[in-house]
């Protein structure tokens, strides 16, 4: 019996690492999950003088997703963006967070926009207010302007499939 | 003047050109008080730098926020408060005594409890042994392979 010890302490050790080792510490949980999406108003890119609120999608299940021009991820995440919007599985509101080259309304016009709206938060105060530490981000927001779900990185076909889709299904999207 | 006297002479002067850096904050006092909070504060881009420490744009921000809000005058206890609402205990470096860290802040009482109580046994165990009398044929033994090797 006492021989076995030092594999089971091993073992256990070994579990412990293991874990660890597929762990991501970027998954920061939110405290935001079962919250309501903190107000904001802010102008439309390209469309200054109006003014988008997170109100304004009462009663649609929606996603937040916080990107910016200068972030490289977002740009793998654009073409499966683009895809859900053509999909309409749940209208996606771009919040352009500090984009200090003012670079974004180009860049949608040049690639695409697969958003229902793009709100302009340049000093990053309404990225803040939601807990963003990165782009991209996006918030699954029902139609109460609950925070449901928070993914942090980019969104694959295989991160829809198995991770938003079945959560805007819930919410009855 | 001899050139090695001359190069002595402008090292000794160093020193007289040397100021204190001039703090770089408005406010020195505020500075103080954030940089001593935010030391206890975790970047949340770099994750193992204090957001004091950390070039990180976010914790920038961050500290231009804390910087304005302890101008409104607002306590640590309250900008603490305004970062965990967003971004969790996470934040903390020193997260609060609550049943989710319970296992954390008690883990290693735990483990000096356990450590103490296996010591203990062995000790006592160690304390059963008697010194029993080396049996004369085994010494013998051992004698007469020393002298082998001899």
């Amino acid at each position: 019996m006492k021989r076995w010890i030092p594999l089971l302490v091993f073992l256990v050790l070994a579990g412990f690492l293991a874990k660890g080792l597929f762990l991501n510490p970027r998954e920061v949980p939110s405290p935001f999950i079962g919250k309501p999406a903190p107000a904001f108003s802010l102008p439309l890119v390209g469309q200054p003088d109006k003014i988008f609120g997170p109100a304004d999608m009462r009663g649609k299940v929606w996603l937040l997703n916080v990107w910016a021009p200068w972030c490289v991820s977002c740009r793998q995440e654009h073409p499966v963006l683009m895809a859900l919007a053509q999909s309409q599985s749940a209208p996606i509101v771009g919040l352009n967070w500090k984009d200090k080259d003012r670079e974004a309304e180009k860049l949608l016009a040049e690639h695409g926009s697969p958003y229902a709206a793009v709100p302009d938060d340049l000093s990053g105060k309404v990225g803040i207010d939601y807990g963003v530490t990165g782009t991209p981000e996006t918030y699954v927001i029902d139609k109460d302007g609950i925070i449901r779900m928070k993914h942090i990185g980019p969104i694959d076909p295989d991160v829809w499939k198995n991770k938003i889709e079945p959560k805007l299904k819930e919410l009855g999207a | 003047m001899k050139p090695w006297l001359f190069s002595l002479l402008l090292v000794c002067a160093a020193p007289l050109w040397a100021g204190e850096a001039a703090p770089n904050a408005e406010d020195p006092v505020i500075e103080q008080r954030m940089i001593k909070l935010a030391e206890d504060l975790r970047c949340l881009v770099c994750q193992n730098e204090s957001l004091a420490g950390s070039h990180a744009e976010l914790a920038e921000d961050l500290r231009r926020e804390i910087r304005a809000q302890m101008k409104t005058g607002k306590n640590d206890q309250e900008v603490i408060a305004y970062l965990t609402e967003r971004y969790g205990d996470f934040v903390l470096y020193r997260p609060p005594f609550k049943p989710v860290t319970y296992l954390l802040w008690l883990g290693p009482l735990l483990f000096l409890g356990l450590g103490s109580a296996i010591w203990y046994v062995t000790l006592k165990k160690r304390r059963g042994l008697k010194n029993e009398p080396v049996d004369e044929k085994n010494l013998a033994a051992a004698a007469q392979l020393l002298d082998e090797n001899k």
